[in-house]
């Protein structure tokens, strides 16, 4: 029993900074625009998360700074790409390189030193209940912040008349913008909103996942976090799916590893993408037959005035 | 002054840096790291080995870096781009870029090449590599001992041979404290992915494990330990911060004597290719101070460190017996010879896991 509660511990761990840092991306991506450096936004995320919570002693602080690095990437990012009309992807990519590059320089002075780790939730009696007590209400802030994220993004999108203006603007650019509808101010915020999700998600390794800052410390994760959009057909349902399972799927190789199932280890790390792109590929044949991706995603747009 | 690499291949990006001073007629000398220099481990304790080198010899030579190359094409290219540059003898510190290495070093004969941790040598090209299995044995005697569980928990890099020697090492020690002495290993396939890392520590204290080993490069499993309240090894680097409580000792790089005698070699014309292999004895590696064990246990390390560096005990000691449970030919009289070791692809009897690949 206390070995399926650490595997669920740890699934959620491994799982959410992928969730966030998606759920910023989706909301990104339905606005129309394709932001491929959710990498690099992530990584300067944990350079500065760490920064700021080395600085003051507080993760809440090291979070904050961690969400406005994001955020202030992803405004060079909207500088380029929807204010001088760059191509998206080519922005993006420059945008993964500079984040690994500025990472290194803010956090040179930072590398080898230590932080108190993100305090986990402790409600005595719920806490102790057994198998569910600490999955439940003993998790990190960012684990909670993670789901309300997830809920928000999808109520908004689909819920809310704003969300249905920000889908308008990925589906059909000029016909939003003959509507009267700001198309390339709501897709900056989208952007600013994907880069603050990212920054988060940056933040989140440093300080909570491992305690400590070094270069590169986001090992991909960022484009783990972009195929999970394109793979959730760009729906926060199956985002949901598509991170736990990533997630569930890492950790359990893991431990099918410790416990010496046979298999080489090898395929097992391959397990999660496999795992993952399969289960969602299948999900969305089974449902809607087709792509469902903001049909003016990636394109470039400037309106004539 | 920096410059900037960009390569970008199949969606995957490289960020190194370039690192050049001005000077014409010093001798030119590159270095390739597989990570960060910040990443308090390999490459770090490389780079470490490069400032000794700058600080010995600085104005004889200069020194380039380039960080972060990844093992593969990209590798090749970043090795002849410093080639090109003019670098008379380059280092390319990861397994990885051994057949890269060589077919750059094919392409410059005038080049000196220095590849760590492979066996593909060339009239231009040495290798090098430490007999970190020494420490690993020392690593083992000391697991056993301080385990309670009697379960050692290891985190692979990749299974090749230096990896599955260490792991060996460790269990052919553990196993003359504890017979019974189990160890579960998970590989993590990345030789740099702290959260994985962390992950696969966890994993490993969840299943039982209460001694931590690991052959990757970041401080995370030391830390996962600490948190956890269990005992650890550092790898490469002096990880004792990471774990004040935790850390029992740590296998630490030296590389800076080497680089100075085969620079030196080098501005002396007397440069050939070698293959050197290091034990306790040449100091490529020394052990972190014994911490956080008992007296005895610290004594009886200290002992075998002596023994190993005396030449006087050796971690094959023969007879070894494979899974399989026949015994391993023994070519080097009363214990494997270098080449078995170099190549070892098997696992001692005890080692209840299958050999990936095999």
């Amino acid at each position: 029993m206390e070995l399926v509660e650490a595997i669920i511990l740890a699934v959620l761990a491994a799982s959410t900074p992928l969730l966030i840092a998606a759920a910023g991306e989706l909301v990104t991506e339905r606005s129309g625009v394709l932001n491929l450096g959710v990498e690099g936004m992530m990584i300067v995320g944990a350079a500065c998360g760490f920064a700021g919570a080395w600085l003051t002693g507080s993760t809440f602080i090291g979070a904050l700074f961690g969400i406005v690095a994001g955020t202030l990437m992803s405004l060079i990012f909207a500088l380029m790409a929807l204010g001088l009309a760059v191509n998206q992807v080519a922005t993006g990519l420059a945008l993964t390189i500079l984040g690994i590059g500025l990472s290194g320089l803010i956090g040179a002075g930072f590398v080898g030193e230590r932080i108190t780790p993100a305090m986990h939730l402790h409600i005595p009696g719920l806490t102790d209940i057994p198998l569910i007590g600490r999955v439940l209400f003993g998790e990190d802030g960012f684990v909670y912040v993670s789901v309300a994220l997830i809920v928000g993004v999808w109520w908004f999108l689909g819920r809310t008349r704003a969300g249905l203006i920000l889908r308008a603007c990925g589906d059909n650019h000029v016909s939003a913008h003959a509507l009267g509808y700001p198309v390339l101010r709501i897709r900056t915020f989208a952007v600013m909103f994907g880069g603050a999700c990212a920054g988060l998600a940056g933040a989140y390794l440093p300080l909570a996942y491992t305690p400590f800052f070094i270069p590169g410390m986001t090992a991909g994760r960022g484009w783990i976090a972009l195929a999970l959009v394109v793979f959730s057909s760009w729906r926060p349902g199956r985002l949901v799916i598509g991170a736990y399972l990533f997630g569930a799927v890492t950790i359990l190789q893991l431990h099918a590893q410790g416990w010496g199932v046979g298999i080489p280890s090898q395929f097992m790390s391959a397990l999660p993408y496999l795992a993952t792109v399969l289960v969602l590929v299948l999900l969305s044949r089974a449902r809607t037959g087709g792509s469902t991706a903001p049909a003016a995603l990636g394109t470039v747009f400037v309106p004539d005035r | 002054m920096r410059k900037s690499l960009l390569a970008l291949t199949a969606g995957l990006l490289l960020a190194g840096s370039l690192s050049a001073a001005s000077a014409a007629d010093k001798l030119k000398v590159g270095f390739i790291y597989v990570g960060p220099i910040g990443d308090l481990g390999w490459t770090y304790q490389h780079d470490l080995g490069r400032q000794a080198l700058v600080k010995e010899l600085g104005d004889k030579i200069e020194t380039t870096y380039l960080e972060n190359v990844p093992e593969g094409p990209d590798a090749e290219r970043a090795i002849e781009q410093l080639a090109r540059a003019g670098n008379k003898l380059i280092f390319t510190t990861s397994f990885g870029y051994m057949d890269s290495t060589l077919k750059v070093a094919k392409k410059y004969p005038n080049v000196h090449f220095e590849h760590a941790t492979g066996y593909k040598r060339n009239p231009n090209m040495s290798t090098y590599s430490a007999k970190w299995y020494q420490g690993r044995y020392i690593q083992g005697l000391i697991a056993a001992r301080m385990s309670k569980s009697g379960v050692l928990g290891y985190i692979g890099s990749f299974p090749i041979p230096e990896v599955v020697s260490g792991i060996n090492a460790t269990m052919l020690a553990a196993q003359t404290i504890n017979p019974n002495i189990k160890v579960k290993i998970i590989w993590a396939n990345t030789w740099f992915d702290p959260g994985k890392e962390a992950d696969a520590a966890k994993a490993l204290i969840d299943q039982g494990a209460d001694v931590i080993m690991q052959h990757t490069d970041s401080p995370a499993a030391m830390q996962i330990a600490s948190e956890r309240g269990k005992l650890a090894f550092g790898q490469d680097s002096e990880m004792i911060k990471f774990g004040p409580k935790t850390q029992l000792t740590s296998i630490i790089d030296t590389w800076g004597p080497y680089y100075i005698e085969r620079v030196k070699a080098e501005l002396a014309g007397t440069w050939k290719s070698e293959d050197t292999w290091g034990g306790l004895d040449s100091h490529m590696f020394v052990m972190a101070p014994y911490t956080n064990m008992p007296d005895d246990v610290k004594k009886m390390a200290e002992d075998a460190q002596a023994a190993i560096t005396a030449g006087k005990l050796h971690p094959f000691k023969c007879p070894i017996v494979g899974q399989d449970g026949k015994p391993v030919e023994c070519k080097g009289g009363d214990h494997l010879d270098d080449s078995q070791i170099l190549g070892m692809n098997f696992y001692v009897k005890g080692i209840d896991d299958k050999l990936p690949g095999k």
